[in-house]
C-alpha cells in the first residue's frame, strides 16, 4: 500500500546520474500530495464514515442508556428457556427440513438453468461468433445483482406464500452465480481436446459433449456445491419475507413476541449452519488430501 | 487397466460398459430427490394456472414505465444514500469489534506461546475469543436486524449494528487467518527482544499484511452494501424499505425504479472495490 509515488523518478535518477559515484541528495517525499494514492484512499475513508454516521439519526442515546439496556436484559431474558415441547420442536424440525429441502431442489435447478446459460454465454473457440454471449453475460448479471430475498419478495407474486418460491428465489439468484463461473470454467478449459475433436470435423455439440464436458465437469460439481453451502444458510433467512422455511416461523413467532419459541427456532438454524460448516470442512479436507 | 491397443480394439464393447451403474445412480438420486421436492412444494405448473398467471401479468405490466417523477427520484436518491451509509457505519463499528478481538486472539502475538506451546491461560482466552467471533457471524444479520428492530426500534440503528455485530465476527475470523498465515517470523522476533505485543503488531505484522487485510475489509463493505438493501425489508430503513413497501402496494412502476438504482448501486460498488483492491495488489 505505501507505495512510494517518487518510485519513476528515483529510477530515472539513477540512469541518469549512473555515472556519478554517488546518488545526487534527495528531499523526502511531502507526507501528501496529489500523487499519493494512499492519502486519498485514507481521506475517502474517513470522509464516507463521518458523512455516514452524521447523516443517519443514529439512536445511540436510546440504545445505551441505562433504560434501554435493561430493556434490552429483559428481552435476553425472555429467550430462556427455549421451548423444547414435543410438538413444537416438531413443527421446527419440519421447518429446518423444509430449508434443507429449498436449498438443495434450489442449488439443482439453479445448476441445470446456470449450465443452459453458460453455454451461449461462453465461447470455447476464438473464430466463434457467439453472437449471444454478451446478452447472455448481462442477464447472468442482472439475476445476480439482485439477492435472494429481493428476488423472493418479488415472486411471492406469482407463485404465492409458501416454500416454491424461496426455492425459485434461490434458483435464479444462484443460476445467475453459478452461470458466470460455468462459463468461465468452460472458457478457460485447456483448448486441446475440442481442437484435437474440431480437426477431424466433430460438430459442436459433440465436442463439448466429448471434450469440454470431462473436462470442466469436476470445476461444475465443487462450485455447485460451494452454493448449496450459501444457499442453505440463505434458505434458512428467506422466510422472513414469506417463503417458507425457517426464517417464516421465526419471523411469525417474533412478530408475536413469543421469544421463547423464538430462542428455539434461532437454535434450530444455528444448529443447521454448523452441520453444513462442520460437513463442508471435513468434505474439503477429504477432497484436498 | 494395463491393456495393449489391439487387445481394447478387439474386446472393444458393444454397449456402454457403465450403462447399469448409471441407471442405478439415477434411479437412486430421483428416489432421493422426491421427499424433496415434496417438502420444498415444488408445483411449477402452480406458475401456469390462470389466476397467478394473470396477477403476475399485471403486476409485470405495470412495471414499464419505471416512475421517474421528480420527488419519488429524490427519495430514491436518498434512500441510496442512507443505504450506503448504513454499510459504512455498519463496517466502521464491525472494526471497533474485530480489531481488539483479532488482537487479542492472534496466535502470533502470543509471548508464551515464543516458548513453544501457549500457557493455558492464553490458550483459553483465544479460543474464546474464537468461539465469540464464530457465534457472532453464525447468526446472519437480518437475525441481528429482526432482533434489534425489537430494541432499538425502527430505523437504521438496528441495521447498522445488525451489520457490525455480523461484519465484526467475520473479519475477526479472516483478519486472524491473515494474520496467522503471513511470516511470523519478524513479529516474533521483535517479541523476543522485550516488544510489547501492541509494537510488535504494528511494526512487525501491519506492514507485511496492511495490503491484504485493507482490501478484504473493501470487499468486506461491498457486501455491506447488499446486506444493507436486504436489511431494510424488516425495517432498517434504506432502499429495501423503500422497495419493500412499493411491493406490498404492487407499484410497478415504482418497484421497476429501485431495481433499478439498486443494480446500478451494486455494479457501481462491485467496480469500486474492485479497482481498489486492483490498487492495493
Amino acid at each position: 500500500m505505501d507505495r512510494d509515488p517518487h518510485t519513476p523518478d528515483a529510477e530515472s535518477a539513477n540512469v541518469q546520474f549512473a555515472e556519478a559515484a554517488n546518488v545526487p541528495f534527495r528531499l523526502p517525499p511531502p507526507i501528501f500530495d496529489v500523487r499519493c494514492r494512499l492519502c486519498w484512499f485514507v481521506a475517502g475513508a474517513v470522509g464516507l464514515s463521518v458523512a455516514s454516521f452524521w447523516s443517519l439519526d443514529l439512536q445511540w442515546g436510546q440504545f445505551v442508556s441505562m433504560e434501554a439496556l435493561r430493556s434490552m436484559g429483559r428481552f435476553a431474558g425472555e429467550f430462556f428457556p427455549p421451548d423444547l415441547s414435543a410438538p413444537f420442536v416438531a413443527k421446527v424440525g419440519r421447518a429446518t427440513w423444509e430449508t434443507f429441502a429449498m436449498s438443495a431442489v434450489g442449488t439443482l435447478l439453479a445448476a441445470v438453468l446456470g449450465l443452459l446459460l453458460a453455454l451461449p454465454a461462453s465461447r470455447i473457440d476464438a473464430r466463434q461468433r457467439s453472437w449471444a454471449r454478451a446478452p447472455t453475460r448481462w442477464l447472468l448479471n442482472a439475476l445476480r445483482s439482485i439477492p435472494e430475498l429481493v428476488w423472493a419478495a418479488l415472486l411471492l407474486i406469482c407463485a404465492g406464500l409458501g416454500p416454491f418460491a424461496g426455492t425459485l428465489a434461490l434458483a435464479i439468484h444462484t443460476a445467475g452465480v453459478l452461470g458466470r463461473l460455468f462459463a468461465e470454467a468452460i472458457e478457460n478449459a485447456p483448448a486441446g481436446p475440442a481442437l484435437a475433436l474440431r480437426t477431424h470435423g466433430v460438430g459442436s455439440a459433440l465436442v463439448f459433449l466429448y471434450a469440454s464436458w470431462p473436462q470442466v465437469l469436476p470445476q461444475l460439481v465443487s462450485y455447485t456445491l460451494y452454493r448449496w453451502e450459501n444457499n442453505i444458510r440463505a434458505a434458512a433467512v428467506l422466510g422472513v419475507v414469506g417463503a417458507g422455511g425457517l426464517g417464516q416461523l421465526l419471523a411469525f413467532h417474533m412478530g408475536l413476541f413469543h421469544m421463547s419459541k423464538t430462542a428455539t427456532i434461532l437454535g434450530a438454524m444455528l444448529l443447521l449452519v454448523a452441520c453444513v460448516d462442520a460437513l463442508s470442512y471435513v468434505a474439503r479436507r477429504r477432497a484436498t488430501r | 487397466m494395463q491393456v495393449s491397443g489391439s487387445q481394447a480394439l478387439r474386446a472393444a464393447p458393444a454397449r456402454d460398459p457403465a450403462w447399469t451403474g448409471r441407471v442405478l445412480w439415477f434411479g437412486a438420486a430421483l428416489v432421493v430427490l422426491w421427499p424433496l421436492l415434496v417438502a420444498a412444494e415444488f408445483k411449477p405448473w402452480l406458475l401456469w394456472d390462470e389466476r397467478s398467471l394473470a396477477a403476475t401479468a399485471t403486476f409485470l405490466s405495470s412495471f414499464v414505465p419505471p416512475k421517474v417523477k421528480g420527488d419519488f427520484l429524490l427519495l430514491v436518491v436518498q434512500q441510496t444514500w442512507r443505504t450506503v451509509a448504513m454499510a459504512t457505519a455498519g463496517i466502521v463499528l464491525a472494526l471497533a469489534v474485530a480489531v481488539p478481538l483479532t488482537l487479542a486472539s492472534t496466535r502470533v502475538l502470543s509471548i508464551s506461546g515464543l516458548a513453544g506451546r501457549m500457557a493455558a491461560v492464553p490458550f483459553a482466552l483465544r479460543q474464546a475469543i474464537r468461539w465469540l467471533l464464530m457465534i457472532l457471524r453464525s447468526v446472519p444479520e437480518l437475525v441481528w436486524a429482526l432482533v434489534f428492530v425489537r430494541v432499538v426500534g425502527l430505523g437504521p440503528t438496528a441495521g447498522v449494528l445488525a451489520i457490525a455485530l455480523t461484519y465484526g465476527g467475520m473479519l475477526g475470523k479472516v483478519y486472524g487467518e491473515i494474520l496467522e498465515s503471513g511470516d511470523g517470523h519478524a513479529a516474533q522476533t521483535l517479541l523476543r527482544n522485550g516488544a510489547g505485543r501492541l509494537q510488535a503488531f504494528f511494526y512487525g505484522l501491519l506492514p507485511q499484511n496492511a495490503n491484504e487485510l485493507t482490501s478484504y475489509t473493501v470487499y468486506r463493505w461491498e457486501c455491506a452494501v447488499r446486506s444493507s438493501v436486504i436489511l431494510g425489508f424488516v425495517g432498517a430503513g434504506g432502499l429495501g424499505q423503500e422497495l419493500d413497501g412499493s411491493m406490498k402496494m404492487l407499484a410497478g412502476g415504482e418497484v421497476a425504479t429501485i431495481l433499478l438504482v439498486f443494480m446500478l448501486l451494486v455494479a457501481l460498488a462491485d467496480r469500486a472495490s474492485a479497482w481498489l483492491r486492483r490498487q492495493l495488489g
